[in-house]
């Protein structure tokens, strides 16, 4: 497969897997705790680090999946003491971030990690980064933490599809029919970990933030299902990575950041569509109600 | 054996006592209004029957077990501004949402259960709305999906916090009505309202509730202006003083 | 143990830090009461594609001029957030997500057009963006003060309007206030007090010195006014103390110790502040819990 398959690939792996979960982000009204997370795993990761002293991926999955969901309960636990959801998202990512970075600067002759590169990630090195087993080369890396991460993802969203969906629009029923509101709640922050730190390393951290919420919020104002609005995202995404790579390719501009870019647009065509159409029928129907 | 039975319970939140020693036992097969001013704690009664604030003393007892055991006995229909109607589902979606319990893992929305889930919707005057946007619907037509929602839940005992707020006159008689015919069906409807005007006429037990539970019994022996204003105070308007059928406004 | 102050550079470098962390608590207190401290969030994110495009419309990386690019896309940032959430039914947290995700994308893509096409001089426009507090120059500090005395003086000034449309936007509309006039303007202050820190801490750590100590604040009140001199206190504080630490014991960046003092702060407050503390509010639960049970007792025994 040519250099550029490789790249669109990445991009679009990341884009199906930030996009499913990033649809219950949304309507769980968590999005903005993705972009805490995103931004707390560098702790995760230098964690890892300095505790494995090694950079293998497996230590920092780990890493970045412990510190995502104590993030998740960390805000949930200001929350519960009355302090209101957005503030605290800000207070606990922002300190858990300055950690990291503090770490980081205090151990920089050991740390061989660039703050830069962790947040605005290169995806053009993707393909140099290959797994081989056995002497077999199967290709880069990223493409099969994501291509994992995303089975697993799909498999838990399949088995737990209904619960997701009762506990996001109706807690207290959920509890009422038996359902564990908590354990669903910390199960998608943990897939949500996952995801971020899957993709994370192949494309940074702002196109991470991009991928679990652009296309989500374009699905959001498309569809009128879950399950529509799922698989709408997943497409939007990959969209996005596709456009994102021309973008890049022609004005010799950041992958990530092209990709990024292509996705607000797509979102911003769908956003004056849905204004439009919402002109046309409040038009149309404005001598009905005259009527009556 | 009774429908629900509280023993002292309280609840708090804060340093503030919402309930005070609330001793109740509520029997099967009745519809019960409960009753009071605002602030009187009737939504956190709901609550701390379900569970779900709380709770400094107390215990709880729901067909003479605890509410854990017997959570799969208890319908909720929660007030309709505390879910987020922009929710990407539509109607027979939310009450098929009522029958999680019933429908197997693998083997998801079987013809049967959509069948049922659409004659919910049928005695709650909603039917031929399965397929409309939830955000498409008026505030009454939201509480009765909510109502079908919990038919489909299809439990012997049933919470509900405020189902007449906000609801336009057709929804409110579909709801009476229905509620006659879960009565009918031997099934206890917990209903949290405000309005004095119909207590009479719509429910046949009463808990006349303000911190504490004040009065509690049939209505026709529960339902007098005496009791009426220990339990408002002050802030009460009498009309009409039939000591049998006391119509009333409160401020 | 004070000769450290001899040194001018750094003497530049705390005052720089200190106002800094003063204004921004003071002018985050209306953030967090109005529940959009995550738009601050947006803001600092929305400041790269500014800087970027200030500095290839000047070609120049004079500060005043990267600060006002960083202002106008800030600002814009807001408005498209504001936009969004009327036109649509996103909800805010997503809105806030789209436009700070696509804004720094966008940014990132500038600065790479930058180093590609304009004579490879990018450095000092991330470490705009990134933070660079130990470098701060007397001219720096300078244009920081001036612009936090007037963001501070436009606050005092119309504190009673942001005050009203704060607790009450309808209520301040029904007194024939404009609210979207002084919601602007009070925007536009969060924007300035916003960019000018972004240089001195970097992105993500200016979020935090706009939100922690206003949320700090709130724990010790229920009076904005105590509120804003509390917030801009603990700013203060921790900046003084955030510069001394990395500065000279730790000699690591400036910017992540002051957020960790900030965040101890916060600690100590949501554990030992009176009435929202958790400390004090368990003490009464309790008590409430015992008290109750006694009474409930002597009342059984009066009954047998």
């Amino acid at each position: 497969m040519s250099y550029e398959m490789w790249i669109i690939l990445t991009g679009s792996l990341v884009g199906v897997t930030c996009g499913t979960i990033g649809c219950l982000l949304i309507i769980r009204k968590m999005a903005m705790l993705s972009d805490g997370i995103s931004h707390t795993v560098l702790l995760g990761i230098v964690l890892a680090y300095l505790i494995s002293q090694s950079l293998s991926s497996i230590y920092m999955l780990i890493g970045a999946l412990i510190i995502g969901m104590l993030t998740a309960f960390l805000v949930q636990f200001l929350y519960n003491r009355g302090i209101h959801t957005d503030a605290s998202i800000g207070i606990v990512f922002t300190s858990l971030f300055a950690l990291g970075v503090f770490l980081v600067s205090i151990y920089a002759r050991q740390v061989h990690l660039d703050i830069d590169h962790v947040l605005m990630g290169e995806i053009t090195f993707v393909p140099w980064n290959r797994l081989t087993l056995f002497g077999v080369d199967l290709g880069p890396q990223a493409v099969w933490m994501l291509g994992t991460v995303l089975v697993i993802n799909t498999v838990i969203l399949i088995i737990f599809y209904e619960p997701i969906k009762i506990s996001s629009f109706d807690p207290v029923l959920a509890t009422a029919l038996g359902i564990n509101v908590v354990f669903i709640h910390y199960l998608l922050m943990g897939m949500v970990s996952l995801s971020i730190v899957a993709s994370f390393e192949s494309v940074g951290s702002i196109l991470v933030v991009t991928m679990l919420i652009v296309p989500g919020a374009t699905a959001y104002l498309m569809t009128k299902r879950l399950s529509t609005m799922i698989a709408v995202s997943a497409m939007v995404g990959i969209l996005g990575s596709v456009v994102g790579y021309a973008i890049a390719y022609w004005f010799d501009v950041s992958i990530a950041g092209a990709m990024s870019v292509a996705l607000g647009l797509i979102f911003a065509i769908v956003f004056i569509l849905q204004l439009i159409i919402k002109k046309m029928y409040q038009r149309s129907h404005r001598g009905k109600i005259h009527v009556t | 054996m009774n429908a629900i039975e509280l023993q002292d319970v309280s609840v708090a939140y804060q340093k503030q006592l919402v309930l005070r020693d609330i001793n109740v036992n509520i029997p099967t097969g009745k519809l019960v209004g409960v009753v009071g001013p605002n602030g009187a704690g009737k939504s956190t009664f709901i609550k701390s029957i379900l569970d779900i604030v709380p709770r400094v003393s107390g215990d709880v007892k729901i067909l003479g077990d605890s509410y854990r055991k017997q959570r799969q006995k208890v319908g909720y229909v929660p007030q309709k501004e505390e879910v987020d109607w922009d929710f990407p589902t539509n109607v027979l979606d939310v009450v098929l949402m009522g029958m999680y319990r019933k429908q197997k893992r693998w083997h998801r929305n079987s013809k049967d259960d959509i069948d049922t889930a659409k004659s919910c919707l049928k005695k709650v005057g909603m039917d031929g709305y399965e397929k409309r946007q939830i955000n498409e619907l008026s505030g009454g037509q939201q509480q009765r999906v909510f109502l079908a929602r919990a038919l489909a839940q299809d439990s012997p005992i049933y919470l509900m916090d405020e189902p007449f707020t906000g609801v336009d006159a057709a929804t409110e008689k579909a709801i009476v009505k229905l509620l006659e015919e879960m009565k009918k069906q031997g099934k206890t409807v917990i209903v949290v309202h405000h309005d004095l005007q119909t207590v009479s006429e719509y429910f046949d037990w009463l808990i006349l509730l303000n911190q504490k539970v004040l009065h509690a019994g049939p209505t026709e022996k529960v339902f007098t202006l005496e009791n009426i204003q220990q339990t408002y105070g002050g802030s009460l308007q009498v009309l009409n003083t039939n000591q049998s059928n006391p119509s009333v406004l409160h401020s | 143990m004070f000769e450290w102050l001899q040194d001018p550079n750094l003497q530049w470098v705390l005052l720089g830090t200190t106002i800094l962390g003063i204004t921004s608590g003071m002018i985050g207190c209306f953030a967090v009461l109005k529940r959009q401290s995550l738009i601050s969030d947006a803001v600092a994110h929305a400041a790269l594609p500014g800087v970027c495009l200030a500095f290839i419309v000047v070609r120049d990386k004079e500060l005043i001029y990267l600060l006002i690019g960083a202002v106008i896309a800030g600002y814009i940032a807001t408005y498209c957030i504001q936009y969004i959430v009327q036109h649509s039914k996103l909800k805010e947290d997503t809105s806030i997500g789209v436009v700070l995700s696509v804004f720094f994308g966008f940014g990132v893509v500038l600065l790479t057009y930058i180093s590609n096409n304009l004579a490879g001089n990018q450095s000092g426009l991330d470490e705009f963006v990134f933070g660079q507090a130990a470098s701060l120059s007397s001219q720096d500090v300078q244009i920081i003060s001036i612009v936090s005395l007037v963001l501070v003086t436009v606050l005092v000034l119309f504190y009673k309007e942001f005050k009203l449309i704060t607790f009450d936007p309808n209520f301040a509309k029904a007194l024939g206030l404009s609210y979207n006039k002084i919601n602007n303007l009070l925007m536009l202050l969060i924007v300035g007090a916003i960019v000018i820190g972004i240089q001195t801490v970097g992105v993500v750590l200016m979020t935090a010195m706009i939100i922690i100590p206003p949320a700090a604040a709130r724990l010790w009140t229920e009076k904005l006014s105590v509120m804003l001199l509390l917030a801009g206190t603990f700013g203060g504080i921790a900046s003084l103390l955030g510069t001394y630490f990395s500065t000279l014991a730790l000699r690591v960046a400036t910017g992540p110790v002051i957020v960790l003092c900030e965040a101890a702060i916060f600690f100590l407050s949501l554990l030992f502040a009176p009435k929202r503390g958790i400390v004090y509010k368990n003490w009464v639960f309790r008590k409430l819990r015992r008290s109750h049970k006694n009474q409930q007792t002597t009342r059984k025994h009066k009954v047998i």
